[in-house]
């Protein structure tokens, strides 16, 4: 893709934006759809991130235990760095990598093929403001409920790490919890929930982009689809690195 | 009543619609036909403001779509009603549902009259009993009818239909024409209809325009299309071997009667 192209993209997705962030037709509408998101790509992706934070939590928590060896280093050590590990960069970052994968697919799949089979155009049509009736309850129900899938992936990874310590006895599990409480900061916690709710936006925002400006057919779609988990893959780890530096000057 | 003036539209330097003017008329079955890619389906989307014109304007009772402010737009939306080629009905709403989306958006009415007018909907196209099936399970036919049914449900001004009969057997197809022509004549709607179906012209058609190439080649109405003298709207219509037929027969039973006259 050419630089004029990149930056008429982002032009584009500036205007649909404005679209998409305007006041709802119907807030009844609104809300109904809401929470029919937020079912569909909230809750429905628990069990992927409780399944994929316990497997990774547990994995994190043994290879510090089995790099961490030299006896200057206490053995809480490794329930401290798990923790850090798992409530900074894990439960955001990776996991919206993961997600933007799931959820970000169905929404350029979703709205594409509303795209092909005139559904948008209906929609404009009869008058609605087809970005923001589309668009606006996926980004809003993503965005409300990133919070409620990081605490799960919080949560679950760290007690992944604890049923391994359990397992292994090494570090004991006492020691585990006690290095996951040694000078705990809730501040990390919230920096992590602030940062997912970013990412949130970006993997709603840019997935139901790419699906909104599919043209042509099925091909197409998946071309959209693709294009959308790479995009959020680039713009979530850039946005992690800036987000880093900000908040830790 | 729609009128059209002057209207162009090119796609990257190719021209589809040259010059195209008409004026289509309320309580009438206005049919756009022509061959496939000869620009129809451009033309009902920049009369529908889905495309911009690159000239010319688009009178919808006098006030031009292309000049109007986004609230006008948004207000003349709502007295229009489309049928899509493929329907485009939503996947995630049962045909019910679908009917009652523009009640849901745009209508006043409380929950149980706008059920009520769903369903009242649904009756007048023959589809209540398929109320509260989904698209997917339904055929065809029936979701170009349930696609009616969604169109008529905020009783337009103006209804427009892209390709009705695609991809229809002739029965349905004849179903869904009598549909267009009752619920025009009854609702004094402006109907315009994209065909490139002879069969739907002679049945149902009260004005047509023929676009060829992105020209107008022809206007008039059912009676003049077999007589026409437009060598390109003959080719087309005479591709057919029915209508190829009724011709030969006409002029059989019209050089008879010469004969009878001469005779005389």
């Amino acid at each position: 893709m050419s630089l004029k192209s990149n930056i008429e993209s982002v032009g584009d997705y500036a205007l649909l934006l404005k679209r998409v962030l305007s006041r709802p037709d119907r807030h009844r509408e609104f809300f109904k759809e809401f929470f029919k998101e937020v079912y569909k790509l909230g809750v429905s992706s628990i069990w992927i991130v409780v399944i994929i934070s316990f497997f990774i939590g547990a994995v994190i928590v043994m290879q510090i235990a089995l790099n961490i060896t030299t006896p200057l280093l206490p053995r809480f050590t490794v329930g401290a760095v798990s923790r850090e590990i798992i409530i900074l960069e894990f439960s955001s970052t990776i996991m919206c990598l993961i997600l933007s994968g799931k959820v970000g697919s169905n929404i350029a799949s979703e709205i594409g093929t509303m795209k092909i089979t005139e559904q948008v155009d209906a929609l404009e049509i009869m008058g609605v403001n087809s970005a923001n009736y589309l668009i606006l309850p996926k980004v809003a129900a993503f965005v409300a409920y990133m919070p409620v899938l990081v605490i799960f992936s919080m949560f679950t990874g760290i007690y992944g790490g604890y049923l391994i310590c359990d397992i292994l006895g090494t570090p004991s599990v006492e020691t585990y919890v006690y290095g996951i409480q040694f000078y705990f900061r809730s501040a990390l916690v919230w920096k992590s929930i602030a940062k997912s709710m970013i990412f949130g936006f970006i993997i709603a925002s840019v997935s139901a982009y790419n699906g909104y400006n599919v043209k042509g057919g099925a091909l197409n779609v998946g071309k959209a689809s693709t294009n959308s988990v790479v995009t959020n893959s680039i713009l979530i780890l850039l946005t992690d690195l800036v987000f880093t530096q900000l908040t830790s000057t | 009543m729609i009128e059209v003036n002057n209207i162009n539209k090119q796609f990257e330097g190719i021209k589809v619609l040259e010059n195209i003017s008409a004026s289509f008329q309320p309580g009438a079955v206005n049919m756009v036909i022509g061959k496939s890619g000869s620009g129809k389906t451009v033309f009902l989307k920049c009369l529908i403001g889905l495309l911009q014109p690159d000239s010319g304007e688009i009178l919808y009772d006098k006030k031009d779509l292309l000049k109007m402010k986004h609230r006008d737009l948004k207000q003349l939306r709502r007295k229009m009603g489309m049928l899509f080629q493929g329907s485009a009905l939503f996947d995630s709403k049962t045909v019910l549902e679908n009917v009652m989306f523009p009640l849901d958006m745009f209508s006043r009415k409380n929950n149980r009259e706008k059920r009520k007018r769903a369903e009242f909907c649904l009756e007048r196209v023959n589809l209540l009993d398929a109320a509260n099936l989904f698209p997917s399970e339904i055929s065809g036919g029936m979701m170009k009818r349930a696609a009616i049914a969604r169109a008529i449900a905020l009783n337009p001004k103006f209804l427009f239909c892209d390709e009705p009969n695609s991809g229809l057997d002739p029965k349905s197809s004849q179903l869904i024409d009598e549909l267009i022509l009752d619920i025009t004549k009854d609702f004094e709607m402006t109907s315009i209809v994209v065909s490139h179906d002879l069969n739907s012209v002679m049945n149902i058609g009260d004005y047509i325009i023929f676009l060829n190439e992105g020209i107008k080649e022809w206007e008039g109405t059912k009676d003049g299309i077999l007589n026409s003298n437009n060598s390109k709207m003959n080719d087309f219509v005479f591709a057919s071997d029915v209508f190829k037929k009724i011709k030969d027969a006409g002029d059989m039973i019209a050089g008879a009667d010469d004969s009878l006259m001469l005779g005389q």
